[in-house]
């Protein structure tokens, strides 16, 4: 078997029918990561030890005829902002450097209790704000398929080790479009569950009312598996919905027959890469030819998006980061002597803060700041809803909402110094995160650039706990480009 | 602003700071131009009631887990800087 080339369920069932073992599938990973890992910074941590003893444990199960889960033996990647009890939970923030988490996050002991190896902790942009890996305090991570150029954000780390099969799948979360974005400027499949699917336990909290652990995965039957192991009630979130997770699996390679598309003409902008919009086309005209429906919607407020986002975002983070005060974990600042409490507090945040997080603290600290709370944080709200409504009107004409994930390809380091440049290439992401719904990202082509291909991704978004038939969309795209190259050259 | 979210920050990367934020504000006033009358606002995306849960103690971290990341620890408490010294100055 050449493990890094198959995906995460063909890996689950050579382990479980003894055509290899989670043993020396766990070991060609690692050796993968760690020999990748020069070049791209995909991993902060690797757990060579670890790792072989779940491995071992998951073999030992196989031997004696236990279960041993739909997903034995798969090298699993975690983004760094989901605490796991191995290793450190950093956020790719100084802050956390040394951060070591007394608990693992309810979404990763399910996977391992399918069975998954968790091989490493990926780095991100720190705190999960960045639309580019750039901020991130362990370095910048490389995208697989140029490594002159970003791998998208925030869990670009993720992103590169699912597209350079460096673990079987990764664990991302998506805020505005964390998981989606960089699965599209890194070639692999990025998932993001219905707010409220999938358990918040132990991811940190960003923006509590957006935040959604999801899969990064090479194959749409792997985000759709990965899925069901995580999705469901948990106790220990309270946001977690009280319903049932419908089996993704079951129908995920029947096409839905009749299937009606909305097509935005929002999403189709000229100010796109030219290559973009025909990828996107292209897909939309194959797509029709099966048999789908394409139909127009508006969605006129998807601009508004960013400055919704760019208010309820910052506001529900530094509510959330006012916990780093350096008192009783992360990064304290050293005091002079006579120098207060407050001084503890705010040198300790300044130091252990990258420029990103402090930007984003102070964006929401004023946006909350009385005498301006009605006219942004309120207001800002009040167009949250008013983009719900957009999308359920939409949503009456059509089963998915199809677009770009990306107005561009990945672009070059360095290449968006503006912050406000950078929030705008999260457009057609964040308002499925404004207004809770699923959505995927998945590789349809690629644009050229010289030597390099940069991979060009669809984004569907679907009703909220539509998540079944938006899996079984997407798997229906995902058959219209059988001959697609779905792992980056240069690490295969 | 940097005050009141407790980040001590040099005054010459405040003025960056100032410039990057009024750009980002500018943009964000782009909400001013949408009727939002009689719209309440959506805190959260999916209709959730509150749920309780039951009054049974259960496993607890141990002091040990609790304390493994505090910077400061003496005894059974996590050190800090004198407290009361902030009120007189």
């Amino acid at each position: 078997m050449s493990a890094p080339f198959t995906d995460a369920v063909s890996i689950g069932e050579a382990v479980r029918s003894g055509a290899t073992t989670a043993e020396q599938v766990t070991k060609e990973f690692l050796s993968r990561a760690q020999i990748a890992n020069a070049s791209l910074n995909a991993f902060h941590e690797i757990f060579e030890s670890e790792a072989m003893e779940a491995a071992r444990a998951v073999d030992a199960k196989v031997k004696a005829g236990k279960n041993p889960g739909p997903l034995a033996g798969v090298p699993m990647a975690v983004k760094d902002n989901l605490a796991t009890k191995v290793g450190r939970t950093t956020c790719s923030s100084k802050m956390l450097e040394h951060y070591r988490s007394p608990f693992t996050a309810t979404c990763v002991e399910r996977l391992q209790a399918a069975g998954a190896v968790v091989i490493g902790k990926t780095n991100m942009d720190e705190f999960a704000m960045g639309s580019s890996t750039e901020h991130c305090a362990w370095g910048p991570v490389k995208n697989p398929w140029d490594t002159t150029r970003v791998p998208g954000g925030s869990s670009g780390g993720s992103a590169a080790a699912a597209a350079a099969g460096l673990c079987g799948f990764s664990l991302g979360s998506d805020t505005g479009g964390s998981i989606r974005q960089p699965a599209s400027l890194c070639g692999c499949v990025g998932f993001k569950p219905t707010y409220g699917r999938v358990s918040r336990y132990g991811l940190v909290a960003f923006g509590s009312s957006l935040d959604q652990v999801g899969p990064l995965t090479r194959s749409v039957r792997d985000a759709a598996l990965t899925y069901q192991v995580m999705a469901g009630l948990d106790d220990r979130d309270s946001t977690t919905a009280d319903l049932a997770v419908e089996d993704p699996m079951k129908d995920l390679e029947t096409p839905i027959a009749g299937l009606r598309v909305g097509v935005p003409k929002q999403y189709l902008s000229d100010a796109n890469d030219a290559e973009v919009n025909a990828y996107v086309n292209e897909a939309l005209q194959r797509l029709q030819k099966l048999g789908a429906t394409l139909v127009e919607v508006d969605l006129p407020l998807t601009d508004i998006g960013i400055s919704t986002y760019y208010v309820i975002a910052p506001a529900e983070a530094s509510g959330n980061l006012a916990r780093f005060d350096g008192i009783r974990y992360g990064h304290r600042a050293a005091l002079k002597t006579g120098e207060s409490l407050d001084t503890l507090y705010s040198r300790s945040r300044a130091e252990g803060f990258g420029p990103e997080v402090q930007r984003r603290i102070m964006l929401g600290t004023y946006v909350l700041s009385s005498g301006y709370y009605d006219a942004y944080y309120g207001r800002a709200l009040r167009v949250r809803r008013l983009i719900k409504a957009e999308f359920d009107n939409a949503f009456t004409k059509c089963d998915v909402i199809a677009g770009p994930a990306s107005p561009s390809p990945a672009f070059k380091f360095g290449g968006m110094n503006d912050p406000l440049q950078m929030y705008l290439c999260d457009v057609y992401t964040v308002n499925t995160n404004i207004a809770g719904l699923p959505a995927i990202s998945l590789p349809i082509g690629f644009a050229k650039d010289g030597p390099h291909s940069l991979p060009i991704g669809i984004h569907l978004q679907a009703p909220a706990f539509a998540d079944a038939k938006l899996l079984r969309a997407a798997r229906m795209v995902e058959k219209l480009f059988p001959d697609l190259v779905r792992q980056a050259p240069h690490f295969s | 602003m940097a005050k009141l979210a407790r980040l001590e920050i040099a005054p010459a990367k405040l003025e960056q700071y100032r410039g990057e934020l009024a750009n980002v504000l500018g943009h964000v006033a782009k909400l001013k131009s949408i009727n939002v009358d009689g719209i309440e606002p959506l805190t959260s995306p999916v209709d959730s009631t509150n749920r309780l849960a039951a009054d049974q103690p259960g496993a607890t971290l141990s002091l040990e887990e609790l304390f493994m990341n505090a910077p400061a620890v003496e005894g059974r408490f996590i050190a800090v800087p004198k407290v009361l010294a902030e009120e007189n100055s």
